[in-house]
C-alpha cells in the first residue's frame, strides 16, 4: 500500500470535468485507488461517489493506492493531483 | 396579460407561441417484468445510444461555442460510464422485476437528489446533469427522439437560463426569441443570439410556473419588454411593428451590392468575422466585402491531435477560394489555458485571460506555428488571403515571429512547393501594443484592432463576470482614445487599420470610427448591410 496527501487546488474543487478524469486516470492501473477527504471515501474509479464527496478548494485529500502496480499507480495520481486539481 | 422588464441581448420584435423549458420530465410507469437479463441489455442499448447523442452534441457544440462551454457533454458521457449508476439500475431491475425506464427514472432520482442535497451551489447544480442523462436514457428506452424542436412550430423559449449547450442542441428555424430569466449580456448563449439574429432578452423577472407552453407572447428587442399572453390592442401594435421590422430588413437586402460610402464621400471596409468554413455562406448572403477575423481555432477544438499541415491548407484553400479574391484575414491560433484543448497539455492557471496563450503559445511551441504558417501560405496562392497575428505586446515578438517566418520560407523553398508570403498583420488587442503602435507599425503591413480584449485588458474588467456588466462601459473614453491613437500611428506609417471587435458594430460608434479615419470594420456577418444603411446615410462633418 502507499499513499500520498494533497491539497486541492482548483477553485471550484473537484468538479465534474476534473472528477471524470480523475476516473480516466484511476481506470488505467490494475491497483485499487481510494481517495478520502471530509471522513468520506470513495473509489477513483466511481465518478459519482467522487463527485459526491463534494471536495472543495483547500481541503486535503488522502489518496491510498493497494495493488500489483501501486509503484506506477502511485507516481501516475501524484502527476495527475498535481496537474489537474 | 403579464409584462417584464429585461435587458436586450439582441433587438428584434416577434409574436408567437411559447415554449417553456424547463428541463423534460418524461412520465415514466412502473411495470412488472418476466425476463431481467432482456430490460438490462436494453439499458446497455440505451446507453450506447445516448453516447452517440453525447458525441454528435460535443462535436456540434465545439464548432457553434467553442470546446469549453461544450465539455458539459464530455461530462455526461463520463457520468453514463458510472458503475454506480449503471449498478443501481441494474440491481433494481433484477430484485424489483421492473422495466429499465422505470429503473432509471428511479435511479437518476436518487442521484441527483443526492447532489441537490449538497452544500456546495456547484455540485447542486450538477443535480440536473443526472436528470438530464436519466431522462435522456428513459427517451430512448421508450423510442423518443432527442427534444428536439424539428416537429413543433417556431416558438419564443422561455427558460430560467440556457446553457451554451442548451441553445446548441436547438434547431435555429424553430427559434423566434430567447427569454431568461438569469443570464449576463457578454455571456456565450448571448453572443450566440447576436450571430443567429434571434431576438433575446435576459435578467426578466417572471415566475415561470406561470408561464406555460403554447401562451402567445411578445418578445419586443428595442424596449427589453416581453408580454406574455396580450390583449388585442398589443397584437395589434406588435403586428404592425413586426411588419415595419420586415419593411426595414427588406430595405436591408436592397443595400446588397452597394458601396459603403457617407454622404460627403468618404469610404470605409465592412467585412465579416466568422469562425468556421461553415459562416462562409453568411458572409457572402449578407454581402460583406472580405472576412476581417477568421478564427482558426476551429481547426484545434474537438479532437485529441494536432492538426496536420494538409488539413489545414485544405480549410484555408476552401475559404479563400469561396472568397473568390475577396480579402480573407486568418488570425492564426488564439487557443489558451481557458480553452481546454487536451492535447495541447496547457495545465491550469489562475489567470488564463493573462497567461500562456496565442501568440505566447507559438513562440515557445514553435513546431504548432510552423506547421500552421506553412498551411496557410502555401493557401495564399489560391486567393486574397492574409494573415494576423494575436496578442502582441512586443516589437521583439514580431521580430521573433519573422525569423520563424524566414525560416519556413526557407523549408517551403526546399521543399519545392508553392507558397506565397501573404500580407501580414497584428491584432492590437493590449494596451502595450497600442502604447507602441508607432514602432508596431513601421514593421507590418496592417492592424486589426480586437476590442474585446482590449477593453478587458484597459478597464480590468472580465467580460464572463455578469456582475460586472454594470462597471462595463463599452465606449469609456480610454478605448476610444486607443483605438484614435492606433489607428493615427498606422496612417503615419502609411498602413492600414481596423476593427475587428464587438465594438465595430455599435451603431452608436459608427461616425466616430469613420471620422477617425477607420479602414476596416469586420463585424458579425448579421450586423454588414445594418451598418452599410449607417455609413451611407451620415455625413463625417456636421
Amino acid at each position: 500500500m502507499k499513499n500520498f496527501s494533497y491539497v486541492i487546488k482548483d477553485e471550484i474543487g473537484i468538479h465534474a470535468r476534473p472528477a471524470g478524469l480523475l476516473v480516466k486516470e484511476a481506470k488505467k492501473y490494475a491497483s485499487k485507488v481510494v481517495i478520502r477527504a471530509n471522513g468520506k471515501s470513495a473509489e477513483a474509479t466511481r465518478l459519482m461517489a467522487v463527485m459526491g464527496m463534494g471536495v472543495k478548494c483547500g481541503q486535503t485529500v488522502e489518496v491510498e493506492i493497494t495493488g500489483d502496480d501501486e509503484e506506477t499507480a502511485f507516481e501516475g495520481m501524484k502527476a495527475f493531483f498535481e496537474e489537474n486539481l | 396579460m403579464m409584462r417584464f422588464s429585461g435587458k436586450t441581448v439582441y433587438k428584434g420584435i416577434q409574436m408567437g407561441p411559447v415554449l417553456v423549458l424547463k428541463g423534460n420530465d418524461s412520465q415514466v410507469k412502473r411495470d412488472k417484468i418476466q425476463d431481467a437479463d432482456a430490460e438490462v441489455e436494453r439499458v446497455g442499448h440505451a446507453v450506447e445510444k445516448a453516447q452517440q447523442q453525447l458525441k454528435k452534441l460535443y462535436d456540434k457544440a465545439v464548432k457553434e461555442v467553442g470546446e469549453t462551454s461544450a465539455a458539459i457533454f464530455e461530462v455526461h458521457q463520463m457520468m453514463l460510464e458510472d458503475e454506480d449508476y449503471l449498478d443501481a439500475i441494474h440491481n433494481m431491475i433484477r430484485t424489483e422485476m421492473v422495466n429499465a425506464e422505470y429503473a432509471v427514472a428511479v435511479t437518476g432520482d436518487n442521484f441527483s437528489e443526492m447532489f441537490a442535497g449538497m452544500d456546495d451551489d456547484y455540485m447542486k447544480a450538477r443535480a440536473a446533469d443526472i436528470r438530464d442523462i436519466s431522462n435522456r436514457l428513459v427517451q430512448n428506452l421508450q423510442g423518443k427522439e432527442d427534444i428536439d424542436l424539428n416537429s413543433s412550430e417556431p416558438a419564443i423559449i422561455v427558460a430560467e437560463d440556457l446553457s451554451p449547450s442548451e441553445t446548441v442542441q436547438m434547431d435555429k428555424e424553430k427559434i423566434l426569441a430567447f427569454v431568461t430569466v438569469h443570464g449576463s449580456s457578454n455571456s456565450h448563449t448571448a453572443i450566440l443570439a447576436r450571430m443567429m439574429n434571434i431576438p433575446a432578452l435576459i435578467g426578466v423577472p417572471m415566475d415561470l410556473d406561470a408561464i406555460q407552453s403554447g401562451m402567445t407572447a411578445v418578445v419586443d428587442g428595442f424596449k427589453g419588454e416581453v408580454i406574455f399572453e396580450p390583449d388585442e390592442r398589443e397584437c395589434e401594435a406588435a403586428k404592425k411593428r413586426m411588419e415595419e421590422e420586415q419593411e426595414k430588413l427588406q430595405l436591408l437586402q436592397s443595400l446588397k451590392g452597394k458601396e459603403n460610402i457617407t454622404l460627403d464621400g468618404k469610404k470605409i471596409n465592412i467585412f465579416a468575422n466568422i469562425g468556421s468554413v461553415g459562416d462562409v455562406g453568411y458572409v457572402l448572403e449578407n454581402d460583406a466585402g472580405g472576412i476581417g477575423l477568421f478564427r482558426s481555432e476551429f481547426l484545434y477544438l474537438g479532437r485529441d491531435s494536432f492538426p496536420a499541415e494538409e488539413e489545414q491548407f485544405q480549410a484555408y484553400k476552401q475559404v479563400v477560394q469561396m472568397m473568390a479574391g475577396k480579402k480573407v484575414i486568418i488570425r492564426t491560433l488564439d487557443i489558451g489555458a481557458d480553452k481546454q484543448v487536451e492535447y495541447f497539455n496547457l495545465g491550469k492557471e489562475d489567470n488564463p485571460a493573462m497567461g500562456y496563450r496565442a501568440i505566447r503559445i507559438c513562440l515557445k511551441q514553435s513546431e504548432i506555428f510552423r506547421t500552421q504558417l506553412r498551411a496557410l501560405f502555401r493557401a495564399a496562392v489560391f486567393g486574397n488571403l492574409s494573415v494576423m497575428y494575436p496578442m502582441i505586446t512586443s516589437v521583439e515578438e514580431v521580430q521573433k515571429i519573422y525569423e520563424i517566418v524566414d525560416s519556413v520560407k526557407a523549408e517551403l523553398d526546399g521543399d519545392g512547393v508553392p507558397y506565397k508570403v501573404p500580407e501580414q498583420g497584428i491584432m492590437i488587442e493590449t494596451p502595450a501594443a497600442v502604447m507602441i503602435s508607432d514602432e508596431l507599425a513601421e514593421l507590418v503591413d496592417f492592424f486589426s484592432i480586437g476590442t474585446n480584449d482590449l477593453t478587458q485588458y484597459t478597464l480590468a474588467i472580465d467580460r464572463q463576470n455578469e456582475k460586472l456588466d454594470e462597471f462595463y462601459n463599452a465606449h469609456h473614453k480610454a478605448i476610444l482614445r486607443m483605438i484614435r491613437m492606433t489607428v493615427e500611428n498606422a496612417h503615419k506609417a502609411g498602413k492600414w487599420a481596423g476593427i475587428c471587435g464587438e465594438l465595430g458594430a455599435d451603431p452608436e460608434l459608427t461616425r466616430e470610427f469613420v471620422r477617425m479615419g477607420v479602414d476596416e470594420l469586420s463585424v458579425a456577418p448579421s450586423m454588414v448591410l445594418r451598418l452599410r444603411k449607417a455609413v451611407r446615410e451620415m455625413k463625417t462633418e456636421d
